[in-house]
C-alpha cells in the first residue's frame, strides 16, 4: 500500500480521462477482473474520451505516482422508461490505493457532473458475486432501485432452423 | 425477509456497540434502548462473543464492547449465525418436494433468497450506520 494512502487523498486529482490513459486503464481493469480486454477499452476511449457526447465522462483519478483509479458513465434518457439518469459502468481503483477514499472522490465527481447537467438519479448494476464492488456503492447510499434486471440463457431453440422459421 | 427475535437482537446489539467500538455496554442498558427482554438478549450476546464480534469486559463498568471490523462485518455475518435456515431456505423435505411445481416454486425462492444475501452481504455495519438518522450519526466513530 502506498505511504499514506489510508489517510489523504487530497494528493489525489480528478481529471477527464485523456488518450494516452488507455494502457493504465486496460491494466487496472485487468488487475480488478482477471481478464485483459484491450478491444473493449479502445471502443470506450473512443466513444468517451476522443469524441465529445454530452452526458458522457471518463475520469480519472492521479496522485503524483500516476493513476490510481478511474470511472466511467454517462447519461442514459428514457431507456427502460427511465426518466434522464446518471449510469456508472465502472469504477476501479487500484489495489495499493484503495480505502483512501478514492472511489468516493471519484464517485462524487462523476455525479457532480451528472448534477451539472441537470440529472438527480444516478444508478449502477453489479454481480451479486462482487461483493467488494456492491460494499463500495453501499457505503456511498445506494439502495436497491426500482428497476429488476431479468436475463435467461439463449439455447439453441427450433427458430434456429431458418426453413422452421419461415413456415 | 422474515428475522428471529434472535437474528433483530443480535443486529441490535452489534450495530448498537459498533457505533462506538470503543464503548462498553452492559446487557441491560442495550435491552432498555431496544425495549427487548434482557434474558433473551444476554443468550444472543453470548452467541456473538462465541463469534468473536463482541468481547465481555469485566469489572466496574463492565459489559461488552465491539471487537470486529466495522466496515468488514456484514449485516449476513451476524444474520446467519442465528437464521441456520439462511444458507439454504429450500428444504427438500417439505411436502411435495418432487414435483415440477415445487421445483418451479424452489427455483423461485431461490431467486429471492440469492438476492437477500447477496443484499445483506453487502451491507456493513459502518455502512448501515453511516445512514441511520441523525441521532445515531452522531455516536458514529
Amino acid at each position: 500500500m502506498r505511504a499514506g494512502s489510508l489517510m489523504n487523498n487530497s494528493a489525489v486529482a480528478i481529471r477527464a480521462a485523456e488518450a494516452g490513459d488507455i494502457g493504465k486503464v486496460i491494466r487496472l481493469d485487468e488487475l480488478h477482473t482477471g481478464l485483459a480486454k484491450p478491444d473493449y477499452w479502445r471502443e470506450m476511449f473512443a466513444a468517451y474520451v476522443t469524441a465529445y457526447h454530452f452526458g458522457r465522462y471518463f475520469l480519472i483519478a492521479e496522485d503524483p505516482g500516476g493513476m490510481v483509479g478511474f470511472i466511467v458513465g454517462e447519461i442514459r434518457t428514457w431507456e427502460f422508461g427511465s426518466p434522464p439518469c446518471g449510469w456508472v459502468f465502472a469504477v476501479n481503483v487500484s489495489p495499493d490505493s484503495r480505502e483512501g477514499g478514492i472511489g468516493s472522490r471519484l464517485l462524487d465527481a462523476i455525479c457532480g457532473r451528472f448534477r451539472d447537467c441537470g440529472v438527480g438519479t444516478v444508478r449502477t448494476m453489479i454481480s451479486r458475486n462482487d461483493p467488494l464492488n456492491l460494499a463500495f456503492f453501499r457505503s456511498q447510499g445506494m439502495t436497491a432501485g426500482p428497476y429488476i434486471e431479468l436475463e435467461m440463457n439463449l439455447d439453441p431453440g427450433p427458430t434456429d432452423d431458418p426453413n422452421e422459421a419461415k413456415a | 425477509m422474515r428475522l428471529q427475535k434472535s437474528t433483530l437482537f443480535a443486529l441490535y446489539a452489534a450495530l448498537e456497540l459498533a457505533a462506538e467500538p470503543g464503548r462498553q455496554m452492559s446487557t441491560a442498558d442495550i435491552a432498555d434502548r431496544y425495549g427487548i427482554s434482557i434474558h433473551h438478549l444476554a443468550k444472543v450476546m453470548r452467541q456473538l462473543v462465541r463469534a468473536g464480534l463482541i468481547q465481555s469486559v469485566r469489572g466496574v463498568g463492565g459489559g461488552y464492547r465491539f471487537s470486529g471490523n466495522v466496515k468488514r462485518v456484514t449485516l449476513w455475518d451476524i444474520i446467519e449465525l442465528f437464521e441456520p435456515a439462511a444458507r439454504s431456505a429450500n428444504q427438500d423435505d417439505e411436502p411435495g418436494h418432487a414435483t415440477p411445481v415445487s421445483r418451479a416454486l424452489d427455483n423461485v425462492r431461490a431467486e429471492i433468497d440469492d438476492l437477500t444475501r447477496a443484499t445483506m452481504q453487502s451491507i456493513t455495519l459502518k455502512s448501515l450506520l453511516k445512514f441511520a438518522p441523525a441521532e445515531r450519526q452522531k455516536r458514529l466513530p
